[in-house]
């Protein structure tokens, strides 16, 4: 079941425009790029990207920047803080009337989920809590990837990063409630495979003021171990099988942007990513496997629950 | 002008009020609190416009304070001690960024063992990040120090941070008459704060602290922040003698005292030398040959004025407020690196640590560096650094170690 949409009907209504020009240092096939690419051409060109450490740190690498709008490279942990320091400066000076209203810029963290989730937090809690004015849009490839696909706290249960060989004894830090928790007037779930959903998404987060933070399941082809061109297949199974629901909260009320009716097993989804080869390889570990399973369904019946009247 | 007295926490909110800073993030610490508590209160009754705003630690605060500097704000933020050390990382990028902006460190001792008590190990942590490094002695040199900063940092041949040290306690919270400038005439010694060209508009986006993998471009720009932060140098004494000549008042590079035919020269930086100078003039009356010579740039290092006040010397004594472990004395290392290339060098250099952790320094200690030095002979050879305690604070310590019951009875008595 998908909401009604507002703005976009089809991929076709959204902006034809590239703010960033094809040709970075990133992977084939990187989830994060794409998703960043269909978010910027929505928000629109005039913004500054304020980037934590990370892979898409190297997205401009001097004298390159495939980018049309403006970038500063802040820290691993305070790229929140940064968007503080330009929105408050760009506020000041439209203030004493040095900044035409036109040249103004939106302001946008760009995050991995290791600086979201980990390292950063403080940074944009604090933001969120003083009602600022920017967006967010974290990139959770589900590990620190920049530095070889380490364990975060976004690595979800069982997966394999390189610093968890055995799989993630933790489950995933839920990002999206420890937001919402703070009272921003817009959080969503966005997924490059739904395109339209997340462009809805954008416009509706528009008029809004305050904190509008957006968190992506980004698909990395080298950490989650796939081939480049399933990554939109991916995106789709993780969708399809609940795993990574779409949603949002407008001043603090959820709902979801579609609900799967008849979910595919995890399984569809887990057995193509190396990450999760030890769960179905030398020999199938159905308990492991039952537990994901469990917490999706457990997800699924109480939103069902709670949003079906 | 009025001359009123003020503390060296309110003579450096003063400072950027009168420098008409626009926008100050803040993160609490003691003994920095009073700066961002006025500057607050001057927001909130719009004695000052912009914005103030309290960060969630002084690593935001500095990402903070770079951000808004790098979009063309005035800015200014200050902290201390375990909360400069915590925007460590930020120091190194906004000095790479070359955003020009003011920050005040009021000099704390660092943990552990966590202590309120001024020394300098926090602000010469920072020496390497390429913030231009001034330190004050007195209430009056803050508040002037920090409008001079404003000077450099925003010098296009300079275009980086400068950093204004003040003493915890000792100057913090001391009050002292200081002259309060006449803000027009502020106005006319530094640059409008909306002269400040912007760094990102919609029309003209820009990309700033982006990646450099090669190392030789990478070369490049360190070299560049290095020789940037040297020009300012120069362009503190050009904003110096304009200074003297609207305010009345001159700073240079270092500040001699007695030097003339001083063939002993003890070397201090901050607040203490104000009891340097006492130890100094007690000498002097004695007729002893010493003078003292006061630090106010660490950065940049101000080797030709040292080696140029130093050479033809007999003996130099650097009395470090700090201890770097397995060294010694901070400034007492580069002080030996500019006089081992100085022709005609002091043939006697001595290295002291004091008032750590805010210990007194007393007119005893005094006495027993100058005399170690004015006795000491040129080939002993390098002396380890002496730590400088009376015989009443190092009773005052065992005794604590007594209670402790770290020590046995008998060992200190
Ligand atoms: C203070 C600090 N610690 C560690 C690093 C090293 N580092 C650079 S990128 C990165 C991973 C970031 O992970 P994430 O935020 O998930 O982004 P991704 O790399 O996946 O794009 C790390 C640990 C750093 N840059 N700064
Ligand atoms: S490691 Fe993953 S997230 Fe990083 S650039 Fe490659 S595909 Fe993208």
């Amino acid at each position: 079941m998908k909401v009604a949409r507002e703005h976009y009907r089809s991929v076709k209504d959204l902006p034809a425009d590239e703010i960033i020009a094809p040709g970075s240092p990133l992977c084939a096939g990187c989830g994060a790029l794409t998703t960043l690419r269909l978010f910027h051409k929505v928000l629109g060109g005039n913004a500054v990207v304020v980037n934590a450490a990370g892979c898409m740190t190297l997205m401009a690498t001097y004298p390159f920047t495939p980018l049309r709008s403006s970038w500063l490279y802040t820290t691993m942990a305070s790229p929140s803080a940064g968007a503080q320091g330009l929105r408050d400066a760009l506020d000041i000076l439209m203030e004493s009337g040095r900044l035409p209203k036109d040249e103004n810029l939106n302001v946008l963290v760009l995050a991995g989920d290791g600086s979201t989730l980990d390292m950063g937090l403080s940074s944009t809690s604090g933001a969120i809590h003083r009602g600022l004015d920017f967006w967010y849009l974290c990139y959770d490839n589900e590990a620190y990837g920049n530095t070889g696909f380490q364990a975060s706290s976004a690595s979800p249960l069982n997966s394999h990063t390189a610093t968890s060989p055995l799989g993630t004894p933790w489950v995933k830090k839920d990002i999206f409630e420890i937001w919402r928790s703070h009272r921003p007037p817009y959080v969503a779930t966005i997924s490059a495979h739904d395109a339209v959903d997340l462009a809805e998404k954008v416009e509706r987060a528009r008029p809004l003021r305050g904190a509008k933070l957006f968190v992506a399941l980004a698909t990395c082809p080298p950490g989650w171990g796939f081939e480049p061109a399933m990554g939109d297949d991916l995106a789709k199974l993780a969708v399809e099988t609940g795993i990574w629901p779409l949603k949002e909260a407008v001043e603090g009320s959820i709902r979801h942007t579609f609900i799967p009716e008849r979910r595919r097993p995890v399984e569809a989804y887990l057995e193509p990513q190396r990450r999760y080869r030890h769960l179905f390889q030398p020999e199938r570990r159905p308990e492991a496997i039952a537990a994901i399973q469990e917490a999706v369904d457990r997800y699924w019946d109480a939103t069902i629950a709670s949003e079906r009247p | 002008m009025t001359t009123t007295m003020l503390t060296g926490n309110a003579s450096a909110a003063w400072g950027a009020r009168l420098a008409e800073a626009r926008y100050v993030p803040a993160f609490p610490i003691t003994p920095q609190t009073e700066i961002i508590e006025s500057l607050a209160g001057w927001f909130a009754d719009g004695s000052m416009s912009g914005r103030f705003v309290t960060l969630d630690s002084e690593h935001s605060m500095m990402t903070a304070a770079g951000a808004a500097a790098a979009a063309g704000v005035r800015t200014f933020a200050a902290t201390s001690s375990q909360g400069l050390l915590y925007a460590m990382e930020v120091l190194y990028t906004v000095a790479g960024w070359r955003v020009p902006f003011v920050l005040v460190n009021v000099s704390r001792g660092l943990s552990a063992p966590i202590t309120l008590g001024p020394d300098h190990n926090d602000v010469l942590a920072a020496r390497d990040s390429g913030f231009v490094q001034l330190h004050a002695e007195t209430c009056q040199e803050v508040l002037d120090s920090v409008l001079m900063a404003y000077r450099i940092a925003e010098d296009d041949r300079v275009s980086a941070p400068v950093l204004v040290n003040l003493d915890g306690f000792f100057l913090s919270f001391t009050r002292e008459p200081v002259e309060l400038p006449d803000p027009e005439e502020v106005r006319r010694f530094l640059p409008s704060p909306e002269a400040r060209p912007l760094g990102f508009t919609a029309s003209r986006p820009a990309a700033r602290g982006v990646a450099v993998l090669e190392g030789p471009t990478y070369s490049y720009f360190r070299y560049q922040l290095h020789l940037a932060v040297e020009q300012a140098r120069a362009v503190h004494d050009e904003a110096a003698e304009e200074f003297e000549r609207r305010f009345g008042r001159r700073y240079g590079a270092i500040d001699g005292y007695r030097l003339d035919d001083a063939e002993t020269v003890l070397i201090m930086a901050g607040s203490f030398a104000t009891k340097g100078r006492a130890a100094v003039d007690r000498w002097r009356s004695k007729g002893r040959r010493v003078g003292l010579l006061r630090l106010r740039m660490i950065r940049p290092w101000p080797a030709a004025d040292l080696a140029a006040a130093l050479s033809g010397r007999k003996a130099v004594a650097v009395l470090d407020q700090n201890l770097a472990p397995g060294l010694g004395g901070i400034l007492f290392q580069e002080v030996a690196a500019v006089l081992a290339q100085c022709p005609g060098h002091p043939p006697v250099l001595r290295s002291f640590v004091g008032g750590l952790g805010g210990k007194e320094i007393s007119r005893g200690e005094f006495d027993h560096l100058l005399n170690i030095t004015e006795h000491a002979r040129p080939d002993e050879g390098p002396v380890g650094p002496v730590l400088l305690m009376t015989a009443r604070e190092a009773e005052q310590v065992g005794q604590r170690l007594r209670i402790a019951g770290h020590v046995p009875e008998e060992v200190v008595s």
